[in-house]
């Protein structure tokens, strides 16, 4: 429901533009009023920006972060998949074990620091194993809600059919939850970019939070910390922009239907 | 009625049961992991109760679980009273929407955390740090959920206000608030548990109170992994307290529609 | 009479499905609702048979007992003389288009039944089946690209393509508008008169019962029984126009105690 009717080719450009020129300049301005000599401003960061990507330091940081989150994630998934099928699909089994799922999922993965140095030392696997935590719990308890989600009638008409418990869980009850497993895929993946960075400024000494906490302490470097962070929020939304594209298999589109 | 009670209680007694015995076989098998073990460093569950009741006597656990609630409160719910009326209007206003969009949306994927060195900047170390971080980890997330609930709102709902002779801002109080009530409140549920996990965070990094603090400091304090794994027990539960909280919200009849039924 | 009623009108004719005395009981919340109380209904072989009633009389609880997904709280259904303890591809139940997999395309949906056949046997029954419901041109297309009749038509394709010697419809043209309704009854009989199942037809329409049937059940409110069996002895086509229809339509009309006048 919106208030207006449907606005002109022309501004979809133009109002995008005109408000990130106005923040720019708000940025640009204030900087100058309150004569900071801390804070960069947008000019200033541009310049960190250029400089960073001078020295190739950026690209390998990048490509940590990167690779950590693939890992990570990537084993949250094959884990926690199967995990949220099995317990939506038994629900004896979910009603054992989800109280344990739920006092785990609000431990914030970060509080798990300590722990994980303890198992793995300082270095990737922790990083990889916090953002695994961080993305297991969502992912669960997507799969887990798609499964108890489906409807009523599609498991009576594959039971009508003759169809084994097995081939009921495959060709049914899968992909009848595989929308919903898809958007608590993209939130996982969102919070898994989210503690990616909140371990690298504790746990290692590379990737972007890193940067962010290495250009604080080594010189109060502020145009280099914006510049990270503008880099981890670009990088977070590509990532997020390449995950909405899977909801355009047409087998899977159909569950996104009341969704912009 | 009264037998068929009498002969349903031992059974359901037994389903209640099940988790319990679960959660009590994890912790059996946990205790003898760690007895096991060769290098005595991780805790068993009996030691961290042990921590627990530690903090407990030392009066720090109350001091520490009040600190995080009272920095969560204040960012959330200060995040809360602005995303919710900016997401609203910026949601019925296309124009509007259409603009801030991408700014948005590369400022929503920077984790809070990346905040901190801003934050301690501008607020120094303390309570204030940790209140902004917790209310930037909340507002963009709300902020969304808010548009995305306006925009949900069917169009046949308006015009049965505009029908009814209401004017626009009636259109907006009668029909358009109570039509996203639903849906804030499952954001803000969601929210609130991302405030959680930045507090905790923040807390390990900014200041020298609450769950977080105590994580980082019982560690770095002479090792004591007792008092770090009842910490995370503690943030646990408080996490799950949390979400149940809200839950019951969604629960109160009025606001229990939804639109997924169709 | 009504006893007479319930019985075929040849007595010594095979019967496909017979119901006897079945009574369906459901508690929910404590209370307890009588939904379906002594129906008996015998039907022969290749017969076309419409239950009719108001909504929520307890029609789709019946067919559903018929068809295995619920088991009667009293009586039973036999179906080739045998008891029935559950569904079976010999008999497919057809929802409303709602039931057709949004996930598989025109295709897969049809093919959804036959994964015991090997290919050749399965392109070919696909084949043939998708021309039967004139949905040639879309085999590729999902449901979401299908009209409410063509997603109709291919629920009623997957059921077919499986052989199966009955079908149960429940209100299967309920969510078509009123002209692509009288379309798909003149394909039900179509593909009917070319395929010979047994049909149970439920429906709220008294003049698709009348249309299609060879015999109209009419139900009385809860706790619903079968009240009269008339028989349609027209054939088709069937004017809907001639002295007979509008003879039997307005006695089932009187029945429901319904008034001619709008």
């Amino acid at each position: 429901m919106n208030s207006l009717a449907e606005p002109r080719k022309w501004e979809k450009y133009f109002w995008p533009v005109l408000a990130s020129a106005l923040f720019l300049a708000l940025w640009h301005y204030s900087v100058i009023w309150s004569a900071t000599k801390v804070f960069p401003s947008p000019l200033a960061v541009e310049k960190g920006m250029a400089q960073l990507a001078g020295k190739g330091l950026l690209w390998s940081y990048i490509a940590d972060s990167l690779r950590r989150v693939a890992l990570g994630f990537g084993a949250a998934v094959l884990v926690g998949v199967p995990v949220g099928l099995t317990l939506g699909w038994y629900p004896t089994a979910n009603q054992i074990v989800n109280p344990v799922l739920q006092i785990l999922r609000p431990i914030s993965p970060i509080a798990w620091i300590p722990v994980a140095i303890i198992l793995f030392g300082i270095g990737d696997t922790t990083a990889v194993f916090l953002i695994f935590l961080a993305a297991f719990f969502p992912i669960v308890v997507a799969s887990v809600d798609g499964v108890s989600n489906v409807p009523s009638m599609f498991r009576r008409a594959a039971r009508n059919f003759g169809l084994s418990p097995l081939q009921l869980l495959v060709k049914v009850v899968f992909p009848a939850a595989l929308p919903q497993i898809i958007i608590g895929l993209r939130i996982a993946l969102g919070i898994a970019w989210l503690v990616v960075v909140a371990a690298e400024m504790i746990a290692v000494d590379s990737g972007l939070g890193y940067l962010v906490i290495d250009a604080r302490n080594s010189g109060k470097r502020y145009d280099l910390v914006v510049a990270a962070m503008l880099l981890i929020g670009v990088i977070g939304l590509v990532l997020d922009l390449c995950f909405r594209r899977l909801r355009n298999f047409k087998s899977v589109r159909w569950g996104f239907r009341n969704e912009s | 009625m009264q037998l068929s009670l009498n002969s349903f209680l031992p059974l359901s007694l037994r389903v209640r049961l099940r988790p319990i015995a679960f959660i009590a076989a994890l912790l059996i098998a946990w205790q003898i992991a760690v007895s096991r073990s060769p290098v005595h460093i991780l805790p068993g569950p009996s030691e961290v109760v042990g921590g627990i009741v530690d903090l407990i006597r030392h009066g720090l656990l109350l001091k520490y679980i009040v600190a995080s609630l009272f920095r969560v409160t204040w960012g959330f719910l200060l995040a809360a009273c602005l995303a919710i009326p900016i997401g609203l209007h910026v949601g019925w206003h296309r124009r509007a929407e259409m603009a801030l969009n991408p700014l948005i949306q590369i400022f929503r994927p920077i984790s809070p955390l990346a905040w901190i060195p801003i934050a301690i900047l501008w607020l120094g170390v303390g309570d204030l740090s940790s209140i902004f971080l917790i209310f930037l980890g909340c507002f963009f997330p709300l902020l969304l959920t808010a548009i995305n609930a306006v925009q949900n709102v069917p169009a046949v709902h308006a015009n049965v206000a505009r029908n009814f002779g209401l004017s626009p801002a009636a259109v907006v109080y009668r029909v358009l608030y109570p039509a996203v009530v639903p849906q804030l409140i499952v954001g803000l549920r969601i929210t609130l548990g991302v405030a959680w996990l930045v507090v905790v965070a923040a807390e390990m990094i900014a200041v020298n109170s609450g769950l977080g603090f105590l994580i980082v400091d019982a560690r770095n304090a002479g090792n004591r992994y007792d008092l770090v794994v009842a910490g995370m027990v503690i943030i646990g539960l408080i996490g799950l307290l949390l979400d149940l909280g809200m839950r019951s919200l969604e629960r109160v009849k009025s606001l229990r529609w939804s639109y997924s039924e169709d | 009479m009504a006893a007479s009623a319930n019985k075929l009108p040849e007595t010594d004719a095979p019967i496909k499905l017979s119901a006897d005395h079945v009574g369906m009981v459901f508690q929910r919340d404590g209370k307890t609702t009588q939904v379906l109380r002594d129906v008996n209904l015998q039907v022969a072989p290749g017969e076309f048979v419409c239950i009719l009633g108001p909504s929520g009389c307890g029609k789709s609880t019946l067919l559903s007992t018929m068809a295995g997904f619920l088991s009667p709280s009293s009586g039973e259904v036999k179906i080739d003389g045998e008891l029935v303890t559950g569904p079976s591809p010999r008999r497919i139940f057809v929802f409303q288009e709602r039931g057709v997999f949004p996930w598989l395309t025109v295709e897969g949906n049809i093919a959804f039944g036959l994964f015991k056949l090997s290919r050749l046997e399965r392109d070919r029954r696909i084949a043939y089946y998708v021309k039967l419901v004139g949905l040639e041109g879309f085999e590729k297309a999902y449901p979401s690209e299908l009209s409410g009749g063509m997603k109709q038509r291919l629920e009623v394709a997957r059921a077919l393509a499986v052989n199966p010697d009955m079908l149960f419809l429940d209100e299967p043209f309920g969510a078509l508008d009123s002209i692509t309704r009288l379309t798909m009854r003149r394909e039900l009989l179509r593909i009917w008169e070319a395929e010979r199942n047994t049909i149970i037809f439920v429906t709220h329409d008294i003049d698709e019962a009348v249309q299609l049937a060879d015999r109209v059940a009419v139900m009385s409110d809860r706790p619903a029984t079968i009240q009269q069996i008339v028989t349609i002895d027209i054939p088709h086509p069937r004017d809907l126009s001639s002295p007979r229809y509008l003879e039997l339509r307005n006695g089932i009309f009187d029945q429901l105690g319904l008034a001619h006048k709008v």
